[in-house]
């Protein structure tokens, strides 16, 4: 199959590659560039565990063209973190028991990520709506609510 | 929000809390992976030239396949391979004969008939996974539509259609009969002497373990005539000794590769993507991916299965239950998979965690057209646990008590005899009941807020085994020719009342420094359990194992318990060993540290043959020639 | 429309391990040449925490720091037979194997210590902080790592342990159902309070109150995750789950997570947990797994405070809003019994 040269900045680096025509993102960010981060839950647009953040907002790359994020800004949970440095969302589910299998992490984070940087001091409804898009079967989700309220609470004391 | 506490003042004389480690809030020793994305599940191991399996699936409860046309599909862009049932080598298994329970009743790829919705005959490899659909479409099976059966009771009338044909009866074989029996007391003359008869019926349906990862497997040829299968399984070498045995292949050439898994509850114990993958690498000598969608996962991965419970209680004015009768239907699908264990396991847990003096009951493993079913979280328990306590609230609405009064008052208490015969101990029943209402301010009664399960259990009577009821209905086959009643009949033999027979005790250390001081365990330890000493001596003969005694209560006039949990039938091949050695039987009362039967090595003699049988590695098999 | 409160008991007990026995399971030990050790085993963590208890199993046994010690699982080329992780056994038989091949593994630590320190091992003992001294005399010491480092380089000797943990195979007699099964039991009793529209049908849990009796909690954030977790899925089973709909038809079956249906973050419930402890005789530090028995008081408990709300018996899973309904309406109306308790 032909496949299609795409460029895009993936985590804040400039990246190139040869895509399949009409393969998803998920695909391509796992096999093709090498960011396993997201994860295969579906692949029909109804678990979550694929979100990436395409310039800034929470897309499923399941669901998502290839084809279609050349130039554009795509961020995983694979950059997150500062180097060895834990970001405040993922410091927090470590330290908030926020996570057992790991497999729904990912994509939770992103779509935390999304959230905190549009409103940084988010109710827990507000937080229960923007992962409501991810589903976890180990959690029950409180821990994973807890999380974000602490990671938010510490991102606004760093700030100030 | 959610809040926990702990009631360290319960239990306290048991236990001491001053270990250094165990019962530390600890951080999870994987959690910085699974937050940074960097844990490694199965499909997160990348390999170059990685091929994708799929399989065609029946999309008839039950039919016959006439023929299998892979003409198109072998010609289309990618496809690599076709698999077909004659592909795989030893292609009939059962999840439990790895411990010698069951018979033989699946095959990886069908090749004569379907049995259930999703059913797989065959399969396409190819270079991406569209490309394998695309060819899956291509396939054009012939089928003969035959009869269904969906209901389980149904399915064991005279002529329901047969859905396995390894139990043609759509029925289990425990021992002689087709259901699982368990007699203790007299149900049926207790039941006359009951104030009250309490009846219900409950249905649980099937339920989708769904993990967040769905079931696969990644298999590719190592370096050395091996394969390396990268899966999500849940048991790491039950899937590499089904693989072993369905594909003949020695199970030294398979080295597997998982630990770390997005979720199981359960449906990850099947072993069958496993197997597949291996299949692929095996016929194509490339990296081949096999797994479930998200669809297969819902509807073609086994479930928690079906489970329908009939309860019949003999209730006293004072909330005493003096009897209570079960008849259970597990609904298994089309094949055993893990039903027929779960069943065991539910009817070891009858009558739930109360002290009933007459109990029976008869659990059927029923065959039906649906897709098999196996474990989940909660194997064997969950289904009639919501039986046994939606019935406890119908009892207390008929003798008019509060109902977690009447779980305390007919709660089972360390002594008490239970109704598989062995004495409960390290019982709580009561406590969590008292803490549960505390919390929630739900107000008992004096004696029943007092009460506890180390006190008033054990007595005479609550210990005894008494004399038994049995009946021999339901011998295997019967119900093919007339139509007799489910649930318990009235006995027509009687087994003596006898004593407790003693529990299994793990066997003893293979050596003495493999033993934990008991001052280090930070809980009581009953003296005569297996000590070390300086000496490397061995443990005490008499306690260390002591083997089940036959009781009293089994000596009857029909021959007692059967040599195996089942005993196949002439005709049938017994259940194949797999790699894996049942457990001996008969284990010495107690086998000193220092003298192990050491045998020498004896390898599995299916593994000396069948290289050459078609589809097994013919590319290994030239490289070995070289 | 009227909303109806209702509330709802049941407790359960829960056999731990596989259950009739004949599932071993193996572990190995070994350190590092200087005192760190690994833990190698072929059983699964599928997120309840596999890695993480028997690491500080293994801690505890061998007497060093959690940090010293790290678990290796599932390479079937490293980590001995292990029956699998199901059937609420990882714990039970997987722990007791790490305790005995951590044990065997401290004894040859002892060992190499006692000659370092020319005192008989059976004088030593650890303090969990990576010390072996001399009881009574703890200026006495010695580290783990120096003792490692000259068991290695000077005496010759491995600190490594093997264990196995194996429970007979019991057989079940075909016409009385005697069997041994397992010895140790989890214990749970929980109270739902839960809402139901009498015109919708739907059925809201409101908040939950449980006593779990795990034996001990190994790790109590761990336990924690299970109950919290668990109690979620007992939700999702009693009014959500299933994937024929109109069993024993089969139709209707879902196929994704749109018609697969599951509680969301917007439906926490707030569940109030007592932990109680009783230690079993035959379990790793007396802990039973917790993570099966969670979910199964909830189905029961729900079905019971959905009839104590409205009068309707759902003896089927799961409590739909169509058969909420349709029961009402064969009953002509809400029943309510009055609240409990």
């Amino acid at each position: 199959m032909a496949k299609k040269p795409i460029s895009f900045v993936l985590n804040g680096q400039d990246t190139s590659v040869f895509v399949e025509q009409g393969g998803n993102l998920l695909d391509e960010l796992r096999r093709t560039v090498g960011d396993l981060s997201p994860k295969f839950g579906c692949g029909q647009g109804t678990c979550g565990a694929c979100t990436v953040l395409i310039n800034g907002e929470p897309q499923l790359s399941c669901l998502v063209l290839a084809e279609r994020v050349e130039g554009q800004r795509i961020d995983t949970n694979g950059g997150l973190a500062e180097g060895p440095d834990l970001h405040p969302l993922q410091k927090a589910f470590v330290e908030g028991f926020a996570a057992q299998c790991g497999f729904c992490s990912s994509g939770m984070l992103m779509a935390a990520k999304a959230l905190l940087d549009r409103n940084a001091s988010p109710s827990r409804d507000e937080i229960a709506e923007a992962i409501s898009g991810n589903l976890c079967r180990c959690t029950g989700y409180e821990p994973i609510i807890d999380a974000i309220v602490v990671a938010a609470e510490n991102m606004r004391r760093r700030t100030t | 929000m959610s809040r926990v506490e702990f009631r360290k003042d319960l239990f306290a004389d048991e236990r001491s809390d001053d270990l250094n480690e165990v019962g530390k809030p600890t951080i999870r020793q994987d959690i910085i992976g699974h937050v940074r994305g960097t844990t490694r599940f199965y499909d997160d191991h990348l390999f170059d030239g990685l091929l994708h399996m799929r399989c065609v699936r029946s999309p008839h409860h039950h039919a016959r396949i006439r023929n299998i046309n892979v003409s198109g599909a072998e010609s289309m862009p990618g496809v690599r391979r076709i698999v077909m049932p004659s592909d795989v080598p030893n292609n009939l298994n059962t999840l439990l004969s790895l411990i010698g329970f069951g018979r033989d009743d699946e095959p990886l790829l069908s090749s004569a008939k379907v049995a259930y919705k999703g059913e797989p005959v065959c399969a396409v490899i190819a270079d991406t996974e569209r490309q394998a659909r695309d060819a899956v479409a291509a396939i054009k099976v012939d089928w003969e539509v035959l009869p269904h059966v969906l209901d389980v009771e149904q399915a064991i009338q005279p002529d329901a259609p047969v859905v396995n044909e390894t139990y043609p009866n759509n029925l289990f074989d425990y021992g002689r009969f087709d259901h699982q029996k368990l007699r203790f007391g007299d149900v049926h003359s207790a039941m006359q002497r009951a104030d009250k008869i309490v009846e219900g019926q409950y249905q649980m349906s099937p339920i989708e373990q769904a993990p967040m990862e769905t079931c696969g497997a990644i298999a590719a040829p190592e370096t050395n005539e091996r394969i390396v299968c990268h899966t999500a399984t849940q048991a790491l070498f039950f899937s590499l000794g089904t693989t072993a045995k369905l594909l003949d292949v020695p199970s030294s050439r398979l080295h597997f590769i998982g630990g770390t898994v997005g979720g199981g509850f359960g449906g990850k114990v099947d072993s069958i993507t496993e197997p597949m993958a291996v299949l692929g690498a095996l016929l194509t000598g490339k990296p081949v991916k096999f797994h479930w969608d998200r669809e297969e996962e819902m509807q073609v991965g086994a479930p928690r299965g079906a489970e329908r419970w009939v309860i019949r209680d003999g209730v006293m004015n004072d909330g005493s239950i003096i009897a209570r009768e079960f008849t259970g239907y597990f609904d298994c699908g089309a094949y055993t998979r893990l039903s027929s264990y779960a069943i065991q396991k539910g009817v070891g847990h009858l009558p739930g965690p109360y002290t009933i003096p007459n109990v029976a009951a008869n659990v059927y493993c029923v065959y039906t057209n649906r897709t098999p079913a196996t474990a989940m979280r909660g194997f064997g328990i969950t289904g009639v646990d919501f039986a046994i306590e939606s019935h406890m609230d119908k009892v207390a609405e008929a003798v008019g008590m509060n109902p977690i009064e009447l779980r305390i008052h007919n709660a089972y208490r360390d002594g008490d005899m239970k109704a598989h015969r062995r004495v409960a101990k390290n019982t709580a029943l009561i406590e969590c009941c008292q803490v549960a209402a505390q919390k929630s301010n739900w107000q008992l009664g004096p004696q029943y807020a007092s009460a506890s399960s180390l006190r008033d259990g054990g007595s005479t009577e609550r210990a005894a085994i008494p004399e038994t009821a049995v009946d021999m209905v339901g011998k295997i086959g019967e119900r093919r020719s007339s139509s007799i009643a489910a649930s318990p009949a009235q006995g027509t033999e009687r087994v003596p009342a006898g004593q407790a027979s003693e529990l299994l005790s793990p066997l003893p250390l293979q050596h003495a420094d493999m033993q934990i001081e008991p001052s280090r365990v930070g809980h009581t330890v009953k003296a005569t359990a297996p000590l070390a000493n300086a000496a490397g001596a061995p443990p005490p003969a008499a306690t260390a194992h002591r083997e089940t005694t036959q009781p009293p209560a089994t000596q009857v006039s029909t021959p007692v318990s059967q040599q195996s949990p089942v005993s196949p039938p002439e005709s049938l091949p017994a259940s194949s060993t797999g790699s894996y050695q049942q457990p001996p039987r008969d284990q010495p009362a107690a086998s000193p540290p220092e003298a192990p039967a050491v045998k020498p090595y004896e390898p599995q003699e299916r593994f000396n043959k069948g290289m050459n049988r078609p589809g097994a590695a013919r590319h290994l098999i030239n490289r070995r020639r070289r | 429309m009227t909303v109806h409160k209702g509330r709802g008991f049941a407790c359960i007990n829960y056999p731990i391990g596989m259950n009739l026995g004949g599932d071993p399971s193996q572990a190995l030990v070994h350190s590092n040449p200087d005192g760190k050790f690994t833990v190698t085993l072929s059983s699964i963590d599928l997120g309840q925490g596999m890695k993480s208890v028997t690491r500080q199993i293994a801690s505890e046994t061998l007497g060093v720091p959690v940090e010293d010690v790290y678990v290796d699982t599932a390479d079937s080329d490293t980590g001995p037979h292990c029956m699998g992780s199901f059937a609420s056994r990882g714990t039970h038989r997987v722990g007791n194997a790490v305790i005995r091949a951590a044990n065997e593994a401290r004894q040859q630590m002892l060992a190499a210590a006692a000659d370092e320190l020319e005192v008989n091992a059976s004088d030593l003992d650890t303090d969990g902080r990576g010390n072996i001294f001399v009881k009574g005399a703890p200026s006495r010491s010695i580290t783990v790592s120096e003792t490692a480092i000259a068991a290695q380089f000077k005496q010759g000797k491995t600190l490594a342990g093997r264990g196995i943990f194996l429970v007979p195979k019991s057989d079940v007699d075909d016409m009385t159902g005697e069997m041994s099964t397992v010895t140790t039991f989890a214990h749970a009793a929980l109270i739902v309070d839960l809402e139901v529209d009498d015109e919708t049908g739907v059925v809201e849990v409101n908040e939950i109150n449980s006593a779990y009796e795990v034996g001990r909690a190994l790790n109590p954030r761990l336990v924690e995750q299970q109950l919290i977790g668990g109690a979620w899925m007992g939700v999702s089973h009693a009014l959500y789950e299933t994937t024929e709909p109109y069993y024993p038809s089969r139709d209707h079956a879902p196929l994704d997570f749109n018609s697969y249906l599951m509680p969301g973050p917007g439906e926490v419930v707030p569940h109030n947990i007592a932990i109680l402890e009783r230690p079993a005789e035959d379990a790793p530090y007396g802990g039973k797994g917790p993570g099966e028995m969670c979910a199964n008081p909830v189905l029961p408990a729900i079905a019971n405070a959905v009839y104590n709300a409205v009068g309707v018996r759902c003896d089927s899973l799961p409590i739909t809003p169509e058969k909420v309904l349709r029961g009402i309406r064969a009953n002509g109306g809400a029943q309510p019994k009055g609240t409990p308790g």
